[in-house]
């Protein structure tokens, strides 16, 4: 069954139709189980994946490490919740290590995120230190290059 | 100079490749999509680029044994009776060639006495009649059935075993047919062969990509197996086309006489490419496996496809070809082929370049993206819907 979710995680515009038999399975089938996926929040959603670059957008993305002081009952969830709420905050993990929280954020400008994370983030009561790395150039997001692929030479041959 | 006058007769009379000015009008065409070329759309792993970089920056420039590398041997073998259950000694029983093709090339040479016949079943690979001539021997040409998924049966088999019979080529899994042999039907040759010493040349690059179940070999079967030479490689199985590197493997005496006009003709295979493939050969198994499942599902999406659209389209069960039945477009598969391209811009081969029996089909690689394969699966049914 999980075969349809390693599909559709490679190429979500896969319809149905086109799973059905490379699956071995009828179209049918194929859309009560994406659809039981869909309600069962197993998939959580279908984004297109952007070069911004390219699309001559300003957009900065920055890694922040967070450190918090875990709450009692709640642990790190708390945090994490006032932390993720923010529309800014793109993901939001827990990590093991040197730190606690990762949390990704993506904004107009330099200043536009070093705000956030002045304003909103290091205030937040638990937080007890942030570390902010920004994201210079991106080579490869979810198997995807940005890099653009040198093109082969054209070749006529007969195999 | 009158060059045609002093090049061989032999070489000269040799046919070019057929399709050769549709390549042309290909090239020219911007926007094509082709189903056309038999190679893996992948690039070669990373982790056997890598070996091989490694190599360079070690400095390994040099010759290998001109058999290849032992290590590399040692570890042929150890992947053959690992994946298929085949026993050859690394020492003298196995030679690293340039691709597999050098190594068809070297064993038809090795064998064939001017005049001898060999028994090459079609629709299959261009090469072997070619080379068989260029040997000095005489293809005998042997037409598979489509109601026979294109496998050679034993009454095939004997109807073209005449006293000239020297060697068989077993091209299976077939390109371009997807047809395969398996082992009920290998040992259905078995009785026509014995007391004969007819060899059998087993083309087997395509191994590793069989749906459904696995490979079996000529020399896995008893009554074959001593009169079997195999021939595989990296191309195929591995996405390492250009690497050039393949081999060949059998009798010990056989290998000997191989591996002299080898080292000759060649001296030895890439140096860089031999540490990639012992790379491959350790621990490549799992990249096989993610792209058989690959071409399957492409397999199994084209199959369907062509299905829905009304074309006759046996399963291809090996490989990475499918071989529709277009005789119910009206067309000859050459025009088939030539329409298709001009008026939709998709390139697929006609059956009649892999020799007689191919007229009404055409081969579709399906080692191709998928995006590339819906594309060109919506242009061919507003073809066929024209027509």
């Amino acid at each position: 069954m999980n075969e349809i979710l390693k599909l559709l995680e490679q190429n979500s515009k896969y319809t149905a139709q086109q799973l059905a038999p490379m699956l071995d399975m009828e179209e049918s089938a194929v859309e009560a189980a994406i659809a039981k996926y869909e309600e069962d929040k197993v998939i959580l959603g279908y984004q297109a994946l952007v070069d911004w670059d390219k699309a001559g957008e300003d957009f900065v993305t920055a890694l922040i490490e967070v450190k918090v002081t875990p709450q009692r009952g709640d642990g790190f969830d708390r945090i994490a919740e006032r932390i993720y709420q923010y529309d800014e905050v793109e993901s939001v993990y827990l990590m093991s290590g040197a730190f606690d929280l990762t949390v990704i954020i993506s904004g107009k400008s330099l200043k536009e995120v070093a705000q956030f994370v002045a304003a909103r983030l290091s205030t937040i009561e638990g937080v007890t230190s942030t570390a902010t790395h920004f994201i210079l150039k991106k080579y490869k997001e979810k198997h995807c290059l940005f890099t653009k692929q040198v093109e082969q030479e054209e070749r006529v041959l007969f195999v | 100079m009158d060059y045609n006058s002093i090049l061989s007769e032999r070489i000269q009379k040799i046919a070019p490749s057929g399709i050769r000015k549709f390549f042309d009008i290909l090239e020219e065409m911007k926007d094509a999509i082709s189903l056309g070329i038999g190679e893996p759309d992948f690039v070669t792993p990373w982790h056997i680029r890598d070996a091989g970089i490694y190599s360079l920056e070690k400095g390994h420039t040099k010759y290998t044994s001109n058999s290849g590398m032992l290590t590399l041997r040692k570890e042929i073998s150890a992947y053959l009776k690992r994946r298929f259950d085949l026993s050859y000694d690394p020492a003298g029983e196995i030679l690293v060639t340039v691709g597999g093709s050098e190594a068809i090339d070297l064993t038809l040479r090795a064998f064939i006495n001017p005049g001898d016949e060999v028994i090459i079943p079609v629709p299959s690979f261009v090469c072997y009649n070619a080379l068989v001539t260029i040997s000095g021997g005489v293809p005998v040409l042997l037409q598979t059935k489509r109601e026979n998924e294109f496998r050679l049966t034993p009454e095939e088999l004997k109807s073209a075993i005449t006293p000239k019979t020297k060697m068989l080529v077993l091209p299976y899994p077939c390109n371009p047919t997807g047809g395969i042999m398996e082992r009920k039907d290998l040992e259905a040759l078995v009785d026509v062969l014995k007391g004969t010493d007819i060899i059998i040349l087993s083309d087997e690059i395509y191994a590793e990509l069989t749906y459904g179940l696995k490979h079996t070999s000529p020399a896995n079967i008893e009554g074959l197996s001593e009169r079997t030479i195999v021939v595989n490689g990296f191309s195929k199985s591995h996405a390492m086309t250009g690497w050039r590197l393949g081999y060949v493997c059998g009798p010990r005496p056989v290998i000997s006489q191989l591996t002299k006009l080898h080292q000759f003709g060649i001296m030895s295979a890439p140096t860089t490419s031999q540490y990639a493939a012992i790379e491959a050969m350790r621990e490549g198994d799992a990249d096989i496996e993610m792209m058989h499942n690959e071409y399957d599902r492409r397999r199994k999406f084209l199959v369907s496809e062509l299905c829905r659209m009304g074309l006759d389209c046996f399963e291809p069960r090996g490989a990475f070809y499918v071989f529709p039945c277009i005789k119910s477009t009206g067309l000859g598969s050459d025009e088939f082929c030539e329409r298709l391209l001009i008026s939709e811009k998709v390139a697929v081969i006609s059956g009649t370049a892999f020799g007689p029996g191919g007229e009404g089909f055409v081969r579709m690689c399906y080692a191709a993206s998928v995006a590339d394969i819906q594309e060109a699966l919506i242009r061919i049914e507003r073809f066929i819907k024209s027509l």
